[in-house]
């Protein structure tokens, strides 16, 4: 401590500061911090609403278990909603009746909770994306990219642990649902289920076990990967969109401290108090109308919430495939798209560490793609996006046969087909959009931009005004990289030694062919033929 | 126009059989008001259903028989519009606005019950509130109903293109004499499987849960479609709502104009 | 990976020639980069007026959040949690719920808007330029680290006491099995229990709906009707689980109708009795068609033909519906004439 010169001069909150900072080093943290800088856009502040959301979920979770029975005991109602008096139905959902009918502010509570996961999961798979298409995932980035990619599938079970604790009708059928694939497993399948539910389906465990998992285990790590990923962005600094004066060697924006800490705290009550807002007004999850868990009732529309629909879609879609021999099943209609669930997912994450195979780039990037300007990593994302999209659909198809009144059978066939059809043409036809916005830019760059002002020559002919770009459009629509296709290396060494060309050596160049193959991406203008239009200029 | 036929059949089926279990004294009434109903009924039949029925009710290429389909079956198919049916039908028969009188109605199920007893229709103290435990129905419902009506009776699908309608707002009687008859490809749950008292809780449970005046504690319900719904809400609204806050929050502010 | 690495030249170079330190635009180099932009001024910075009326305005913010939280604590205290208001377009909903997240929603969007609106007009919006580093360290560092580490592993002697090295790496692989042995008692072994239920010969298919066994006479031609064995009461400890596996659908078919022929001997005069748990994943299937005889699940949409031996038409199931066979006893009712004789729900690896 100081002494009581220091404390008479020194106003209370440098002193408070002086204290913690002998304690824990806090100046030299701010050092480093206080004005680190945050360049402005709005798609980065995704990685926000997810973060946000999150807390959100947690805060009102720590609310929640103030009154949530995690049992299975069997109890009769006697609450205040009627339509339910007298029913039998576990305590889980005898309590989550209690929280939203006799708990002043409880509905709110858990509809915020609800809410905020729908956006949570939401958030993060835009926020993906986002990183996704500009190639924000490339070095130093790849760990980070995996923090993300883990939290989203982390969050999906989250999600879908804590949907199954009310017990009620619905999710107890996503329950037995997902009892039922564990049991497709080959070989422990069986025993699996019967360790995770303490026997038989339902039994009077599931709900304890998946309360544990739901508030402790999951977000437990879900916190250390958030925290993770958070010193992960501070300490490689964020990514910027390429522009004047803003270089792979810099970053340029607003400081934390004063503007990030208004706009990005400010940010936190936007997200909350939308979220709030929307509690307040719109429905979500009424187990009332659900009704307690029956393993012997059903409803139709029995869907999970919208993360896990790609499941669904996969599992609905699939042919009933099953193969008995030698005294077992192998039910693979049920098995395949468990396995496919995990593939499917783990393509996105594992695209970063494919395209710095092809590339060989070993540098750093801080300056993010345009998505044009990477046209094939783009087709590939989109036709990800498509082939995730349709199995949305799958999963709703008969919501989706209702509404639209078509055959529910046409819907599953269409899924069917669309599984492998949508992403291969959605990739030819993004790969195509994008060349023709590279072309658009080169263009631009050469020509000058379309004024929409008609001008008539002398001769009569009539031509459109171009105008030239300003220095800081063709700084920005230049200043891309493009890589040339990488080749197959001499295949004699230095020393006159035959080398063996390796296979995979031989798919690399195939593939950087076909990621920056002549046909594959639009040279960018080159100063020679800019010099050679401008000098030209006035002739058209 | 072979959905149609079967359908037909199938109720002619049920009717038939539950004349053969239902107690005799239930088809009696006043003779001569039930022949002047029968008569004019059978006026009406003439021009409204006897092209695809046949002139006695003994069905045809277009239409099944209808001998035994009961009172019950008419009032419903006619009062709900769905017959007398368009000519040419999907798969499914849709209900359509009823162009006869309650009056005309009666008749015209009096001349056909004459074909044959069925059931009767439901009087108000069948399937009336009084006596009703709404938490059995909600039993009851999720039991016998939600796996094709949906929780709330909001509807679903069936197979190739058929359909469980919404139950939003139907008239009692009409579920019941649904229940009661199976119409197109509902299954019937005659009284002695569901009893009449089962009946009346379930009509009284969607009556608490499913008419247009009952209560949405949580808010707007997006369709009690569950899941689907409240997903594409979230994306929309939720997440969309949020990305335009984001779009102000990072926009430059405006610059004040050069001069 | 076994590739060569592809040479430095063949990437593009991180600035081009082109693309040069900032400077003008020249003959020689027409896409130069200009460098930031000067800072233009916003209204607030020029025109006091103006930054006051954004001060104003934050204000006003924040003094409409403090509003919103004295009105949740009012709606709080003076809303009934049960009484209902119809607001158009919601419905008729809670009234509590609806003013607290109003009033809720508003006091933080508000603080939200009001910090955002400051930041956006009165603070500084001048854009700076922060230097990166390289992630990685300097050789020199990393040649340091290294050194290091080679000084303690040499003094560890890790490397030269074989017997220490293995045998520690025996215990740390061991340990964790212990933790993997605790796990034991989650839950039973399967042993048969997937393979039996609680049908057997004699039991009576008591009607869910009345609680009444059944009489093949109360099932009529088009009906639908579910049962659960004899005995088993809703206030069971184990009714979850046993109706998890015994709950029964009843149809009644012509027997003119049933193409499969075992179907018509288990059935009793065209009453046939088929497990309501699906095959695919164990969803409660029962969405009947009773013209069409087709049963659909509402999960996963697979469709059995109930005429036909409950044979998979369409979707993800694998295998047909289980069927039950059923008699009458000298009483007249429906009785079971036996277990299931092949394990109902999904399918499993042991199932065969």
């Amino acid at each position: 401590m100081s002494n009581k010169d220091d404390r008479r001069k020194a106003p209370a909150g440098e002193r408070v500061a002086d204290w913690a900072d002998g304690r824990l080093g806090i100046y030299s943290l701010a050092k480093a911090n206080m004005r680190k800088i945050f360049p402005d856009h709005w798609s980065f502040m995704l990685g926000e609403i997810c973060l946000y959301s999150f807390i959100i979920i947690i805060l009102t979770g720590v609310y929640l278990t103030l009154f949530f029975h995690p049992s299975m005991n069997e109890v009769e109602y006697h609450g205040s909603y009627v339509p339910l008096q007298g029913q039998l139905m576990s305590e889980a959902f005898n309590s989550t009746m209690h929280i939203s009918f006799d708990v002043r502010g409880g509905l709110l509570i858990r509809q915020i909770h609800h809410w905020a996961a729908v956006i949570f999961l939401a958030g993060m798979f835009v926020h993906m994306m986002r990183v996704f298409f500009t190639g924000a995932f490339r070095k130093p980035r790849e760990i980070n990219w995996l923090f993300g990619f883990l939290l989203f599938v982390l969050g999906m079970f989250t999600g879908f642990t804590g949907y199954s604790l009310p017990d009620d009708l619905l999710s107890g059928t996503g329950v037995r649902f997902t009892q039922g694939a564990i049991l497709s497993v080959p070989i422990v399948g069986t025993y699996i289920s019967m360790f995770l539910f303490g026997g038989e389906f339902p039994g009077g465990d599931f709900v304890a076990r998946f309360y544990s998992i739901h508030i402790l285990l999951l977000p437990g790590i879900m916190l250390g990967l958030v925290v993770g990923h958070l010193i992960l962005v501070f300490y490689h600094k964020h990514t910027q969109f390429a522009g004047p004066g803003r270089t792979n060697k810099n970053v340029v924006g607003m400081p934390l401290l004063p503007v990030y800490m208004a706009k990005a705290g400010g940010f936190f009550f936007l997200v909350f108090g939308a979220i709030a807002a929307i509690a307040g007004f719109a429905s979500i999850n009424p187990i009332w109308v659900l009704g307690p868990y029956r393993p012997d009732q059903v409803s139709t529309g029995a869907q999970p919430d919208w993360y896990m629909g790609f499941a669904e879609g996969l599992i609905r879609a699939m042919p009933g495939w099953e193969i008995n021999f030698w005294g077992h099943t192998l039910v693979l209609g049920v098995f395949i798209p468990l396995v496919l669930f995990g593939v499917f997912l783990g393509m996105i994450a594992m695209y970063p560490f494919i395209e710095s195979w092809v590339t060989g780039d070993k540098r750093e990037h801080h300056i993010l793609d345009r998505p044009r300007n990477a046209p094939t990593r783009t087709a590939f994302g989109v036709a990800w996006v498509t082939g995730y999209m349709i199995m949305l659909i799958g999963g709703g198809n008969d919501i989706f046969a209702t509404h639209f009144h078509l055959s529910i059978n046409a819907v599953t066939w269409f899924v069917r087909i669309g599984f492998f059809a949508g992403p291969v043409i959605a990739f030819v036809v993004t790969k195509r959009i994008c060349l023709g916005l590279q072309r658009r830019d080169k263009d631009k760059v050469l020509h000058g931009r379309e004024t929409g002002t008609i001008k008539r020559l002398p001769h009569g002919e009539f031509i459109e005004v171009h105008e030239p770009l300003s220095q800081e459009a063709l700084y920005t629509l230049t200043s891309h990289e493009q890589y040339t296709p990488a080749e197959i290396g001499p295949t004699v060494d230095e020393n006159g030694v035959e080398r063996k060309v390796g296979r995979g050596e031989k798919v690399r160049v195939k593939l950087s062919k076909a990621y920056y193959g002549e046909e594959n991406q639009i040279p960018k203008p080159t100063v020679e033929e800019y010099k050679e239009i401008t000098s030209g200029h006035g002739h058209h | 126009m072979a959905a149609l036929v079967v359908l037909l059949l199938a109720l002619a089926c049920t009717g038939g059989l539950y004349a053969a279990f239902a107690p005799a004294s239930k088809a009696q009434a006043d003779e001569t008001a039930q022949s002047l109903a029968i008569d004019e009924g059978k006026k009406l039949y003439a021009v409204g259903c006897a092209s695809c029925h046949g002139t006695g009710g003994q069905g045809g290429s277009d239409g099944p028989s209808l001998v035994g389909v009961g009172a019950a079956a008419v009032d419903f198919q006619v009062s709900t519009g769905r017959m007398p049916a368009a000519t040419s039908q999907g798969v499914q028969v849709p209900t359509k606005k009823n162009i006869y009188t309650q009056a005309e109605i009666d008749q015209l199920a009096a001349y056909i019950a004459s074909f044959g007893a069925g059931p009767n229709v439901p009087t108000e103290a069948q399937y009336g509130p009084e006596g009703a435990d709404i938490a059995k129905g909600g039993d009851l419902f999720r039991t016998n109903c939600a796996q094709c009506h949906n929780f709330t009776g909001k509807g679903g699908a069936l197979t190739r293109g058929k359909y469980a309608p919404s139950l939003e707002d139907v008239d009692p009687k009409h579920i019941y004499e649904a229940m009661q008859t199976g119409p197109q490809n509902m299954p019937s749950f005659p009284d002695t499987t569901l009893s009449e008292q089962n009946k009346k809780d379930i009509i009284a449970y969607l009556d608490a849960v499913n008419s247009s005046d009952s209560e949405s504690p949580g808010g707007l319900e997006l369709g009690g479609l569950g899941p689907v719904s409240e997903g594409l809400f979230g994306w929309i609204f939720g997440l969309g709502g949020l990305i335009a806050v984001a779009v102000w929050v990072a926009a430059r502010t405006a610059k004040a104009k050069k001069s | 990976m076994s590739s060569q690495d592809i040479p430095e030249e063949n990437l593009p170079a991180e600035q081009d020639h082109a693309h040069g330190a900032v400077g003008v635009a020249d003959e020689k180099n027409p896409f130069a980069d200009p460098g930031l932009p000067p800072h233009e001024h916003r209204i607030q910075d020029i025109d006091e007026r103006a930054a006051k009326r954004s001060e104003r305005a934050v204000a006003f913010m924040f003094t409409l959040s403090m509003l919103a939280t004295v009105g949740f604590i009012v709606s709080y205290v003076t809303i009934p949690h049960d009484k209902s208001v119809f607001i158009f377009p919601l419905g008729h909903i809670s009234a509590l719920n609806f003013a607290l997240g109003m009033t809720l929603g508003a006091a933080l969007f508000c603080i939200g808007a009001g910090a955002v609106h400051w930041a956006r007009t009165l603070m500084s919006d001048v854009e700076i330029a922060d230097e990166r580093h390289a992630i990685a360290a300097e050789p020199e560092v990393k040649a340091k680290v290294m050194a290091d580490f080679r000084d303690g592993a040499k003094e560890s002697a890790l490397g030269r006491r074989k017997l220490i090295r293995n045998t520690m790496f025996g215990a740390l692989a061991l340990f964790p099995l212990s933790s993997v042995m605790l796990l034991r008692d989650l839950g039973p072994l399967p042993g048969d229990k997937l393979r039996h239920t609680l049908w057997a010969k004699g039991k009576l298919l008591v009607n869910m709906n009345t609680n009444e066994p059944l009489r093949p006479s109360d099932v009529a031609v088009g009906s639908l009707t579910f049962a659960k064995p004899e005995g088993l009461e809703e206030h069971d400890h184990d009714f979850q689980t046993e109706i998890a596996k015994a709950a029964l659908m009843i149809v009644r078919i012509q027997p003119d109708n049933i193409k499969d022929k075992r179907e018509l001997e288990w059935s009793h005069q065209g009453i046939v009795a088929y497990s309501k748990i699906c095959t695919h994943v164990g969803c409660p299937i029962s969405l009947y068609e009773q013209q069409t005889h087709h049963v659909l699940c509402p999960c996963h949409q697979s469709t059995f033909d109930l005429s036909d031996g409950a044979r998979v038409i369409f979707g993800p199931a694998g295998h047909a519906l289980p069927q039950l066979r059923i008699g009458v006893n000298d009483e007249g009712y429906l009785e079971a004439l036996g277990d299931f004789e092949e394990p109902v729900g999904p399918a499993f690896w042991e199932r065969g």
